[in-house]
C-alpha cells in the first residue's frame, strides 16, 4: 500500500469513528492542538488516559464488589472517568458513564453492575480503534508521508 | 477551531484596551497570563494544559489542592488566574475556591463535569468568576483573561469611587445614591458570581451601570452608625427616615438606610433563631493559619445553609463571600505588572504602600474595603452571637447589640479595643468583652474567655500584636492577604479604638481613638479590629481601604495610621468584627477565618475586597464565605486557637445566614441597596 492509500484509508476510519458515535468534536480539538512542536500530543493524551481509565476501571470493580457498596465513591469514580473520557472525545465511553451514574444514585447494586460491564466494554472498543488509528498513523510517517486532517465539521 | 496561530508564533494578542481603570495592559496581553491549573484528572489536566498553552498562557498545573495553595502561598503574586476542578479527592474545589479568595483574592474558575444547576450555582456562590463544563474547549480558555481584567477593574475602580466618595459626599444630598465606591465593588463580584438572585438584578444592573450610579457601600463605619442610629431609636421604632437623621450621614439616602433596614432586620431574625453551634465551623479552621481557610472552605456553601439554619454564618460564607467578593476584586495577584499595575496600586498596592507610607491609599482603597463592611453588618448580630460564645456576645457587632446583655457583642468590643492592631485585638478579648454592649442582645456564642475572644479576633491578624493577650492567632485569619506585612497600625482599625465597648454598640467600636466614624457600626470594628490585630499589616490595608471610603466615617482617626489616612477602617472594622465575633463564638479558627476573610480580602485586597463585598450584594454568601474561608485559611495564625477558633466559623456561618436572610427577605428591597456594599444583599438563602 502506498502512502497515498495508506492516508485515504487513515480518514475513511477516522471519519467512521466519528460517525459511529466513537469520538466527538472533542476528539478534534485534541488533533488541532497537535503541531510540528508537539507532533504526537495526541497520542500522548490518549496513552495517558488508557493508563488512568484502567486505574478508574480497577477502582470500580474493586467498589462493586465490596459486601457493602460505598455509592458515593463509585459515583465519584465514575463521575471521573465520565471527565476525562469526555476530554478525550470519547463519546461512547462517556454516555455510558452517565448512565452508570444515574444508576449509582438509585443505589441499585445490579444495574451498577451491569453498567460497568458497559462501561467497559465501550472503553476496550474504543481503546481498540484509537490504537487502530495510531497504527495507520504511524505506518504513513513510517513511509514518509503527513498525517492528513480530517475534514469534519460538527 | 484554528490554533495554528497559536503554536509557537507569538501572535500579538490584541490588547485589550482594559478598563477604564486605566491599567495598563501589555500589548500582548493576554499573552503570558499565568494560570494556575488544578486537576486530579490526569488527562483532562494535560489536555488543558495544552489548550492554555496554545493561548499562549503560561501555565503550572498541580494535581493536588494542596500543592495549588502551597503555590499560591509560596508566590502570592505569581498567578493572575486560577482554574479548578470541583472534585478533587484531597479537597473540595469550592473549599479551595473559598480559600483562594480568602488569601489571595485572585479569580478563579470552576470546572467539571458536572453541569447540574446545583453545582454551577455553588460555584456562583463560593465566588467562581466562572464555570466551565467539561469538556473543556479551547475557545473557552481563551477568553478567561477577561476575569482578570475585570476583577481588576472593578478593584480599581472601588478605589477611585473611594477616593472620590469623599467628595461625593460633601456635595451629594441623600436624594442621590451616594457613589460610595460600591458599584465598582458591585461589578466585580458581578462576573464572579452572577447574581442569581433577584435580589441582585437590581444590584447587577447598577453593577453595570456602577460607574454611572453611586452607590452606597455600606462599610463597617457606616454600619455601625446605623446600628447605633437603629439602637438608639429602638428596633421596633426605628424608620428610616429618623435613622437617617441621627446618622447624619452626607449623601446618604433615606433609600439606602430602608434598604438596609430591611436587611438588617433580616439579619437579626436570623440571629435570634439561630443556634449557636460552633463546632462545625472551628474545628477546620484551627488546625492551622492556612487551614484556617480550609476549615471554612469546608464550609463552603453547603455549610452556609447550615449555619444559615442555625442561625449562625458560617464563616464560611462569610469568608466565601467576603472572599468572593473582596478576592475577586482585587486580582492583584497574578496580572503581569503592567497591568497590575495601575490597579495594585489601588487597590493591591494600598495595603502595601499604604503600610509603608502610612497609608496614603486610602482613598483608593478604601472603596474596597466597603465590601467587607457590607457583609459583616448584617452577619454581625449573628457573628457576634455565634463567636460568642466564650466571650460575650460581641457578635452582634453592630446588630441589635441590646439584644444579649452579656454578649453584648464582645466582638464589638474586641474590636473596638483592639487598637491598632495589637492593642485592639488585646483589649476586645480580654478586658473588654464584658464591655460589649449588652444590647448585643443575640447571645452571641461568644467563646467564652473575653481573651479567647480576642483570639479569635486574633486571627485576622496574625497575631501580630502580643499584645493580644488573648487573642489568639485568629487575628491570622484576619490576615488578609494584605502581603504586607507591615503592621498596620490601622489594623487597629477604628475598631480597636473603642476602648469603651459599652458605647459600642452604638458607637461602634471606634470609640478609640475616636474613630468617630463608626460609631454605630462598632461591632464591625470590632470585628476587623480583632483581625486587624491579627492581621497587622493586613488589617491596616483594610483600614486603609475602609478610610478611604468614608470620609464621613473617620473611624480610622485612632490609632491606626491607617486610619488617619484613610477611611478604610470602617470596612475593615466590620471584617474584623467578623472575625473577632467569629472567635468569639468559640470556634477560634472559624472567627478567625471569618474574620480573616474579612481582613483578608481587605488586606489583600482592600480596595478589592470591599469592593467585593459591596459589589456582590448578590455573593454576599459566596463572598463571605468565600472571603471569610480564604481567610480563615490564612490566618489564622496560631495558637490562640482555644476556642476561638469556634467562634469564627461560627460567626461567619451566622452571619451567613442572617445576610442570606436578609437577602432573601429583602428580596424586593434589594434593589434599593445600591450602595450595599455588603454582598448581603445577594446572599442566597
Amino acid at each position: 500500500m502506498d502512502v497515498g492509500q495508506m492516508q485515504r484509508q487513515l480518514v475513511e476510519y477516522t471519519k467512521s469513528l466519528f460517525i459511529e458515535g466513537y469520538l466527538d468534536s472533542q476528539f478534534l480539538q485534541l488533533q488541532q492542538l497537535q503541531d510540528e512542536s508537539n507532533p504526537s500530543f495526541v497520542a500522548e493524551v490518549v496513552s495517558l488516559f488508557f493508563e488512568d481509565s484502567e486505574r478508574i476501571l480497577k477502582d470500580l470493580t474493586f467498589a462493586l464488589e465490596q459486601k457493602i457498596i460505598d455509592f458515593k465513591k463509585v459515583d465519584a469514580h465514575v463521575h471521573q472517568f465520565k471527565g476525562s473520557s469526555s476530554s478525550i472525545g470519547a463519546q461512547r465511553v462517556k454516555n455510558a458513564c452517565i448512565a452508570f451514574r444515574g444508576y449509582c444514585e438509585e443505589q441499585n447494586v445490579n444495574s451498577c453492575t451491569r453498567c460497568l460491564q458497559q462501561v467497559k466494554q465501550e472503553y476496550f472498543i474504543v481503546k481498540n480503534k484509537l490504537e487502530t488509528l495510531f497504527r495507520l498513523e504511524h505506518q504513513i510517517i513510517g513511509a514518509g508521508g503527513s498525517i492528513p486532517m480530517v475534514e469534519l465539521s460538527f | 477551531m484554528n490554533l495554528s496561530n497559536g503554536k509557537g508564533s507569538m501572535s500579538t494578542v490584541s490588547s485589550p484596551a482594559v478598563s477604564k481603570s486605566g491599567d495598563i495592559v501589555s500589548d500582548q496581553f493576554p499573552a503570558g497570563l499565568r494560570v494556575l491549573l488544578v486537576d486530579d484528572d490526569p488527562t483532562c489536566l494535560m489536555i488543558l494544559e495544552k489548550m492554555l498553552r496554545t493561548c499562549l498562557y503560561e501555565v503550572t498545573k498541580c494535581n493536588r489542592a494542596e500543592i495549588a495553595l502551597t503555590y499560591l502561598r509560596e508566590n502570592k503574586n505569581g498567578y493572575d488566574i486560577v482554574i479548578s476542578d470541583v472534585h478533587m479527592p484531597d479537597m473540595d474545589g469550592f473549599k479551595l475556591l473559598e480559600h483562594i479568595g480568602l488569601e489571595m483574592d485572585l479569580p478563579v474558575i470552576m470546572m467539571s463535569a458536572d453541569d447540574g444547576k446545583n453545582v454551577v450555582m455553588k460555584g456562583v456562590t463560593h465566588g467562581a468568576c466562572d464555570y466551565l463544563i467539561k469538556p473543556v474547549r479551547i475557545e473557552a480558555l481563551k477568553n478567561i483573561w477577561q476575569h482578570v481584567i475585570r476583577k481588576r477593574k472593578n478593584e480599581w475602580k472601588d478605589l477611585e469611587q473611594s477616593g472620590s466618595a469623599e467628595e461625593g459626599d460633601q456635595k451629594q444630598r441623600p436624594t442621590d445614591e451616594v457613589d460610595y465606591s460600591s458599584s465598582a465593588n458591585e461589578g466585580n463580584w458581578r462576573n464572579a458570581k452572577k447574581r442569581r438572585d433577584e435580589d441582585e438584578e437590581a444590584e447587577e444592573r447598577d453593577d453595570s451601570s456602577t460607574l454611572k450610579k453611586p452607590r452606597v457601600v455600606w462599610s463597617v463605619e457606616l454600619h455601625q452608625q446605623f446600628v447605633a442610629a437603629v439602637n438608639q431609636l429602638g428596633i421596633d421604632k426605628a424608620v428610616p427616615k429618623k435613622i437617617l437623621e441621627l446618622m447624619n450621614v452626607p449623601g446618604l439616602t433615606r433609600e439606602n438606610v430602608a434598604s438596609h433596614l430591611q436587611k438588617y432586620r433580616l439579619y437579626l431574625r436570623r440571629l435570634s433563631g439561630v443556634s449557636q453551634h460552633q463546632g462545625n465551623l472551628n474545628n477546620s479552621f484551627i488546625s492551622s493559619q492556612e487551614a484556617t481557610f480550609g476549615a471554612i472552605s469546608s464550609l463552603s456553601g453547603t455549610d452556609l445553609q447550615t449555619f444559615a439554619a442555625a442561625g449562625q454564618l458560617p464563616p464560611q460564607s462569610l469568608a466565601t463571600l467576603q472572599a468572593a467578593g473582596l478576592g475577586r476584586s482585587t486580582a492583584k495577584t497574578g496580572m503581569p505588572m503592567p497591568l497590575v499595575d495601575q490597579r495594585n496600586l489601588f487597590s493591591f498596592e494600598n495595603p502595601r504602600l499604604r503600610f509603608g507610607e502610612g497609608q496614603q491609599q486610602y482613598g483608593s482603597s478604601s472603596k474596597p474595603m466597603n465590601l467587607l463592611h457590607g457583609i459583616p453588618t448584617n452577619m454581625e448580630p449573628k457573628q457576634l452571637a455565634s463567636l460568642h460564645q466564650s466571650t460575650q456576645p460581641l457578635g452582634s457587632l453592630n446588630m441589635r447589640v441590646n439584644a444579649s446583655p452579656s454578649q453584648s457583642n464582645p466582638l464589638l468590643m474586641q474590636i473596638s479595643q483592639s487598637q491598632p492592631r495589637g492593642h485592639m485585638l488585646n483589649e476586645l478579648n480580654v478586658p473588654h468583652v464584658p464591655r460589649l454592649p449588652t444590647s448585643m442582645g443575640q447571645s452571641p456564642v461568644s467563646n467564652g474567655s473575653p481573651g479567647s475572644a480576642l483570639g479569635r479576633n486574633g486571627i485576622s491578624d496574625n497575631s501580630r500584636g502580643a499584645a493580644y493577650s488573648s487573642v489568639p492567632q485568629t487575628s491570622s485569619m484576619l490576615n488578609f492577604p494584605l502581603s504586607q506585612t507591615t503592621e498596620m497600625p490601622a489594623s487597629s482599625f477604628p475598631l480597636r479604638n473603642t476602648p469603651d465597648m459599652s458605647s459600642i454598640t452604638s458607637k461602634g467600636v471606634y470609640q478609640d481613638g475616636g474613630s468617630s466614624g463608626m460609631k454605630g457600626s462598632s461591632g464591625f470594628v470590632l470585628s476587623y479590629d480583632i483581625f486587624n490585630e491579627l492581621h497587622q499589616h493586613k488589617s491596616r490595608e483594610w483600614e486603609v481601604q475602609n478610610m478611604g471610603q468614608n470620609p464621613s466615617y473617620d473611624a480610622s482617626q485612632n490609632a491606626n495610621p491607617l486610619q488617619g489616612n484613610i477611611d478604610v477602617s470602617p470596612s475593615v472594622l466590620v471584617h474584623q468584627g467578623f472575625s473577632s465575633n467569629q472567635h468569639q463564638m468559640g470556634q477560634n479558627r472559624d472567627a478567625a477565618s471569618v474574620g480573616k476573610a474579612m481582613f483578608s480580602l481587605g488586606e489583600g485586597m482592600q480596595s478589592a475586597n470591599f469592593q467585593n463585598i459591596g459589589q456582590h450584594q448578590g455573593f454576599q454568601n459566596t463572598l463571605l464565605t468565600d472571603n471569610s474561608v480564604r481567610v480563615k485559611a490564612e490566618r489564622i495564625p496560631d495558637a490562640n486557637s482555644q476556642t476561638n477558633l469556634f467562634p469564627e466559623n461560627y460567626g461567619q456561618e451566622d452571619l451567613m445566614s442572617a445576610l442570606l436572610k436578609q437577602q432573601e427577605g429583602m428580596g424586593p428591597a434589594e434593589n434599593e441597596f445600591d450602595f450595599d456594599g455588603y454582598s448581603i444583599d445577594n446572599i442566597p438563602v
